[in-house]
């Protein structure tokens, strides 16, 4: 159970993120996330409340990519999307395959931001010095 | 009011991986062999580190332990009796070691340096899921499974076997009256870890050990 870490971590790094974004509202973020990755999507979900709570991405979606395991073979030449993690053989011709083009990712793909509406006071600020 | 999509692709981990690149150039450089121990409670990790930290010790190697427990120094007792200095890292309810941990500790132990070092064992949590995210700075990932736990571990927990550079069956001593069907357990490793270096042991009876010790002196350049 370190999901709760991980989420911790996604809220540290995409409040730096969004620190660009003065008064912007993250409303969601997206994550790749490989088979091989260890991370469990449902207690992932669980924690992301508890995790943004107080936080600039209180309120925000947690929308989780699961990537299948890719192998390619040496023998063949060949690349194999897997169904599960239990057997890492080429689907072609059969052969132990452990060169991983894909599964094990654990990223935070992009976040989206709401940008908030101009303040009123600013708008006239603008106008008086025009 | 305008949303718009801002790409990231960046590491979860990324903290960590950074601090673990500076663990393992330090290691590089102090020319000492870092490993990391990962195995299921129980699995018998503390008692084949202290046979292990006892035979390096008899070659003449500088050995050192960090050891990973959510609480009480039971393990750090039990490993110093090899003679080898040993810290007990407390996580206090957290499931794995990280490389924050791991900087720390090396900080505050005063009676170590790398420098002279031959080899650093790190014995991870017990816990099969979480250590196979975190990187250490480990250059050997080493995953155990004891004979009481059944031929098809690495099936049910991929993730970490699937990382590990080698691999250790414990207990080996009580293979018979453990009905333990060794070739199933060695091609199940071979199926999610093709290719990769398996040690049977007992650190009971001794068996196995001098195949293990041969292998990190090697890895370590012990001459």
């Amino acid at each position: 159970m370190h999901e709760l870490s991980i989420a911790s971590s996604i809220v540290e790094s995409v409040t730096e993120s969004a620190a660009a974004y003065p008064g912007a509202r993250v409303k969601e973020v997206r994550l790749r996330v490989g088979a091989l990755a260890s991370v469990v999507e449902d207690s992932l979900q669980f924690c992301w409340e508890l995790a943004t709570e107080d936080t600039p991405l209180a309120g925000s979606v947690l929308v989780i990519h699961l990537l299948p395991v890719i192998v390619h073979c040496a023998a063949c030449n060949r690349d194999s999307q897997l169904d599960g993690v239990q057997s890492f053989r080429c689907l072609h011709c059969g052969e132990i395959a452990a060169d991983f083009r894909q599964g094990r990712e654990l990223e935070i793909e992009s976040i989206e931001v709401e940008d908030p509406e101009p303040a009123p006071a600013a708008l006239e600020n603008r106008e008086e010095r025009a | 009011m305008t949303t718009r999509i801002v790409e990231l692709r960046r590491g979860i981990l990324k903290k960590n991986d950074e601090l673990a690149a500076g663990l393992r150039e330090r290691f590089t450089t102090a020319g000492v062999l870092v490993l990391n121990l990962v195995s299921s409670p129980g699995t018998g990790k503390t008692a084949f580190l202290e046979r292990t930290l006892t035979e390096l010790r008899a070659r003449g190697a500088s050995v050192a332990a960090l050891v990973g427990d959510l609480e009480t120094d039971n393990d750090a007792r039990r490993l110093a009796a090899s003679g080898a200095p040993v810290r007990q890292i407390n996580t206090h309810g957290i499931c794995h070691l990280d490389a924050e941990m791991i900087t720390r500790h090396l900080e505050d132990w005063k009676d170590v340096s790398l420098i002279g070092l031959n080899l650093l064992f790190i014995e991870n949590v017990g816990n099969l899921v979480c250590p196979s995210s975190y990187d250490l700075g480990e250059r050997i990932r080493v995953a155990l499974l004891s004979v009481t736990e059944g031929e098809d571990k690495p099936l049910k927990y991929p993730g970490l076997f699937n990382s590990a550079d080698a691999a250790v069956i414990t207990k080996i001593d009580l293979a018979k009256p453990c009905g333990f069907d060794r070739d199933q357990a060695l091609r199940n490793i071979n199926e999610i870890r093709p290719g990769i270096h398996v040690f049977e042991t007992s650190a009971k009876t001794g068996a196995g050990m001098d195949e293990w010790i041969n292998y990190l002196a090697w890895e370590a350049k012990l001459t």
